[in-house]
Parts: structure tokens; C-alpha cells; sequence
């Protein structure tokens, strides 16, 4: 059949004039990375509001202790201890945020129904899903690098001051800060971006694929895994794996006491041991296959 | 030029048939209205156009295979789903800058004329917005797109009259001329009546009715019938026969307006007496059914 009547001729092909539009990939890309930014915007408002408490607690307790104590040695190492604990703060709270974020990802635009304002569009369901992995795996790593280096520059500062008026000189807490910053540096790529990379590919997948409480779908498969490991053969090898994800490989936990800066064991890994672990390659395999999988399942999914 | 091609679609969810074996052509510069009752398959019809979902059969949107090339093909489609899709944190702004951003053909310019009409505010958040501002801006960011395909699922729905009204306005005023094709299903028949080229009524995933509107208008007659003519009209054989405060109303398919002049008052039926008479009654299976 045909809904054609003679009424209307046929417009020649192409009568307006469209030339085909030539749009460079990174455009929609850019574009979906913002838009995750207008949407989530604890994404840069959890470390920055982090950082500021720090450097609030920093100032008040921090120099307020220093300043009292008449010891200058002591007035030294007070003023050395807070950069790890500063740091910490800043990177657990872009990580729960990260976590968080990931499990909403793909869901709430199935709950809200604007997935079918956003599949109007001509984005692909790859760049989507690659820009929304690109918050974890890019963004809030180096936010919170940013941050971090911020709120250490001005603790230093605030430290040299003191140390300064002191008479002490804080060369050495400078000397140690680059290295520190580098570490940290090296920290986020290797532990928070590569070695976890599965995990929040697999929040993705699961906040693509549950139809509600993404959470418990995140946390209930991998018990079931274990719970029926446990009981079809007695073993844990599941959960052990579960650990060794968590907590990176053991045979590079070593500490190095010495340092004030000492942040997690991983931080002093060695690059080379690093990247010869199998359980690294493996991970980054999964996390691939967990972003596949989320890619094909949005083109599938409408609203919920 | 064939704007969409469809040849023995199907899609079934289970055990259910959404569309059983649909066949449809839409030439350019058509407006067709796709009516049907509730599960009828609409839906899921314009979800395998818009490449939302995937399904058996031969489809062709623009020449391109909606489901493996979704995001090439919404360079050249436009679809509103439903009101209320826009996501609800999102800006005025926002809106314009995104489909700015990552649209070839959007025209910015444009989308803020339209929007200087209304009342919406750049500043505003979609959440702010009463359900009909929201369609302004749905329609507003759609109409600066130089689609060549504009798809409408249900866009008036739950809008007060003045709102819809504006809707189909706008669109045939602002947006429409002989190179874009528009494909709208709406539950409102009577909004959409004169806005259409194309009538196509579909059932249980079947399309049970399909004509231009120059056809419908040629075709169908309605005739209110004068009490003591009754028996004489029913004899000509209506497709359907209601009352309506005690006079019956008859309608006829191809049959003569002078004759039916002289047992009552005659005119075109409206889109939903059409759609009561060919689904609601048998008869109907053997009136312009197609396939």
C-alpha cells in the first residue's frame, strides 16, 4: 500500500540543499562529557568542598597546634603530618563519588524517560557510554589530582609561613611535596584508573542493565557467586579474587614507614612489577568487555 | 523519494505480536497520522523507524537501516516521544548549547526565535516549566533542526487545548513545507484532522486502513438521518450506525452524495467516527482494508 496521492509531486532529491554535515567525532563526545558535568556536578563539588574543609581543619588545628607548642623540632613534624591525610580525603571522596556516579550513569536517564531525548540525537550509544566511563576513568582522577596539588600548594605555603616565622626552613617539606605530588600522580593512574578499572565498568554495566535498585543488582550477583562457590565446593577462590581486586596485588604491599607522605601501599609500587602482573591485563580485559556489553545493552534499553 | 519503506515488519514482545507483518510507504512531504487504540502497535512502529528498537522484516528510513545506524540516521530524523522526555535538571540553556554542540544541522538562531515567543526563560530549568512550556521547548529545539524526517509519538498529551492547538500551528506554519515529512500518532484525533495529508489506522499490529486525506474526504460520507428515511439509508449499507440524541448516523463508504442528500443532512465524518466504525465494527474488515 501507499499513502501517496497525486496531489504532491515529488520533491527532487536533496532540495534544500543539505550538504552532508561533516561533524568531527570529538565534537559529540565533548559535548556528552559536559553534559555529565551539568547533570552531576558533585563530580567537582564533592573534592573542591573536601579540599576546603581540609584546608579549614588545616589552618585551625594544624597551625593553631603548631603555633602553640614551643618545640621547634616537634613544631615541624606537626606541620608535616597532615598532606597524606589531606590527600586521602580528597581522593576517597572523588572515589565514593565516582562510585556513586557510576551506578546512576545509564540508569537514571532510563527512569527519567530522557533517554529518548538523548537518543534523538546523533550520538552513538559508544560515545555515550565512553563518555560517561570517561568520568571515573578520566575526569575525577584528575580533578582530584588538580585539587589535591591546590589544597597541598596552599597547606605548604601556610606551613612555610609558620616555619619561616620560626626561623626553620621548610626546603626539605618542599623537597618532599614534588615527590609526593608525582606519586600521586602515578598512584591515580596505576591504582585508581587501571587496577579498578573493572570495578567501575562493572557499576556501569549494572546501572545499564537493572530496571531498579541498581545498588543491590552491583553488590548481589558477585555474593551469589560466592555463597554458591561456597557451597557447591567449599572454596573461596571468587572472593579471594574480589579481594585481590580490591586491595591490588599482595606481593606489592610493602609500606615504607619512613615517609610522612605514605598514602597506600600501592603508591610505591614498582612500574615495572606493576605492569608484568597478569591481574592487571585480565582486570583491563573485563573492563573492556563490561563497557562492550554496556554499549550494546543501551542500544536495546528505553525507558523503565 | 521514499522517506520510509517498510515490507513485512515484525516485532513480537513474547508471546505478544506487536506488528504482524506491517507494510507501509511515506513519500516525502507528507504529513501521515498513524491512529490506532492503545496496543495497537504505533508505538513499536515508530520505535523500529527510529532505530529505538530491532525487528524482523525489511526496514528502510531515508535509505538507511534504522537499527544499525541510529545515530547516522538522527542527523536526518527528529522525533518527539512523548512529552516530557527533556531531562528535568537541565537548563534552557543547556538545551540549546547541547544540541548545538553535537547536532550538524541545528539551527541555534532559529531555536531562540521561537523560544523569544514564549514565555520560557534561558535561565530556567526544565523542571521549572508547566508540561506545555516543556513541549514548546521540545518543539522549539526540534524545529531548528533541518530534519528531513520529523516523528511524533503522542506530542500533545495531557496538553490543555490552547497548547495543542499552538503545537500543530507552529508546526505547519514554522516548520513544515513539501521537502519534510512528518509521521504523528496522537490519541487526539480531532487536533490532527486537518493537519494531515495521510490516514493510516492500525490494529493488533496490522494496518487496517490506509488513504490520503483527499481520499477520506472523497470516500466517506456521513449522513444524519431523517427519521422517517431510516430504512431507505440503512438499505444503501452503511459501514456503521450510531445515535446520537435519538437520530441515527449513518456512514457510507463510496457512496452517492446526492443520494444521501436527500434522506438527510451529509458531511465529512471526523477521523474518529472513521476509526470507531472500521475497529469497533466487523463490518469494517471489509471496508479499504488493506493487505
Amino acid at each position: 500500500m501507499n499513502t501517496q496521492s497525486n496531489a504532491v509531486p515529488d520533491s527532487p532529491l536533496g532540495a534544500q540543499g543539505i550538504a552532508p554535515a561533516a561533524m568531527s567525532v570529538t565534537r559529540p563526545m565533548y559535548w556528552s562529557v559536559r553534559r555529565e558535568l551539568w547533570e552531576n556536578r558533585s563530580i567537582y563539588i564533592a573534592p573542591l568542598a573536601v579540599a576546603g574543609f581540609a584546608l579549614v581543619g588545616f589552618l585551625i588545628a594544624t597551625i593553631g597546634r603548631s603555633l602553640s607548642t614551643p618545640d621547634l623540632a616537634e613544631r615541624r613534624t606537626i606541620l608535616e603530618e597532615p598532606y597524606s591525610f589531606a590527600t586521602a580525603l580528597i581522593m576517597g571522596a572523588a572515589t565514593i563519588v565516582a562510585l556513586f556516579y557510576c551506578l546512576e550513569a545509564l540508569h537514571g536517564e532510563r527512569r527519567d524517560r530522557s533517554i529518548l531525548f538523548w537518543k534523538s540525537l546523533p550520538v552513538s550509544d559508544l560515545t555515550t557510554v565512553l563518555s560517561k566511563a570517561s568520568i571515573p576513568f578520566v575526569i575525577l582522577p584528575g580533578l582530584a589530582f588538580v585539587v589535591t596539588v591546590a589544597t597541598n600548594l596552599i597547606m605548604l605555603l601556610l606551613s612555610t609561613a609558620v616555619l619561616k616565622g620560626s626561623g626553620l626552613s621548610a626546603a626539605a617539606l618542599w623537597a618532599q611535596l614534588w615527590l609526593f605530588q608525582m606519586q600521586l600522580l602515578y598512584h591515580l593512574v596505576t591504582v585508581h584508573v587501571l587496577w579498578y578499572a573493572p570495578i567501575y565498568a562493572w557499576l556501569l554495566l549494572v546501572s545499564g542493565w537493572a530496571r531498579r535498585a541498581a545498588f543491590l543488582w552491583a553488590g548481589l550477583p558477585p555474593l551469589a557467586i560466592f555463597i554458591i562457590e561456597k557451597l557447591a565446593f567449599n572454596t573461596s577462590h571468587f572472593a579471594a579474587l574480589l579481594r585481590y581486586r580490591f586491595t591490588g596485588p599482595e606481593e606489592f604491599d610493602f609500606t615504607e614507614p619512613g615517609s610522612s607522605f605514605a598514602l597506600h601501599p600501592m603508591m610505591h609500587l614498582n612500574l615495572g612489577k606493576f605492569l608484568s602482573t597478569p591481574g592487571l591485563w585480565t582486570g583491563l580485559l573485563v573492563a573492556a568487555i563490561f563497557l562492550a556489553a554496556a554499549v550494546r545493552l543501551r542500544r536495546y534499553q528505553g525507558p523503565i | 523519494m521514499k522517506v520510509i519503506e517498510a515490507r513485512g515488519l515484525r516485532k513480537a514482545f513474547g508471546a505478544t505480536i506487536a506488528l504482524d507483518g506491517v507494510n507501509l510507504e511515506v513519500d516525502e512531504g507528507r504529513i501521515l497520522g498513524l491512529i490506532g487504540p492503545n496496543g495497537a502497535g504505533k508505538s513499536t512502529a515508530l520505535n523500529a523507524i527510529l532505530g529505538l528498537t530491532p525487528y524482523q522484516g525489511e526496514l528502510r528510513v531515508l535509505g538507511r537501516d534504522p537499527w544499525s545506524e541510529r545515530d547516522q540516521l538522527m542527523r536526518d530524523v527528529c522525533f518527539i516521544a512523548d512529552v516530557a522526555v527533556l531531562p528535568r535538571w537541565m537548563r534552557v540553556s543547556q538545551a540549546l548549547d547541547y544540541v548545538a554542540g553535537v547536532h550538524p544541522r541545528f539551527d541555534r538562531a532559529k531555536a531562540e526565535g521561537f523560544l523569544a515567543k514564549t514565555d520560557i526563560r534561558h535561565a530556567s530549568k526544565v523542571r521549572e516549566l508547566s508540561k506545555g512550556m516543556v513541549t514548546q521547548l521540545h518543539l522549539a529545539l526540534v524545529m531548528a533542526i533541518d530534519a528531513r524526517l520529523l516523528v511524533l509519538d503522542e506530542p500533545t498529551l495531557g496538553l490543555d487545548l490552547l497548547y495543542r492547538k499552538q503545537f500543530y500551528d507552529s508546526l505547519l506554519n514554522d516548520y513544515f513545507d513539501r521537502s519534510r515529512t512528518i509521521v504523528v500518532t496522537t490519541h487526539q484525533v480531532e487536533d490532527v484532522q486537518h493537519v494531515l495529508t495521510d490516514l493510516m489506522f492500525i490494529n493488533r499490529g496490522r494496518i487496517v486502513l490506509a488513504c490520503s486525506m483527499e481520499e477520506f474526504e472523497s470516500r466517506y460520507l456521513e449522513l444524519t438521518v431523517r427519521p422517517e428515511h431510516v430504512a431507505a439509508a440503512r438499505a444503501l449499507k452503511p459501514i456503521h450506525e450510531h445515535q446520537v440524541l435519538g437520530r441515527s448516523i449513518l456512514l457510507f463508504d463510496h457512496a452517492d452524495r446526492q443520494q444521501l442528500a436527500a434522506l438527510g443532512d451529509v458531511r465529512t465524518p471526523g477521523i474518529a467516527d472513521l476509526f470507531v466504525a472500521v475497529l469497533g465494527n466487523k463490518v469494517g474488515q471489509a471496508q479499504g482494508v488493506v493487505q
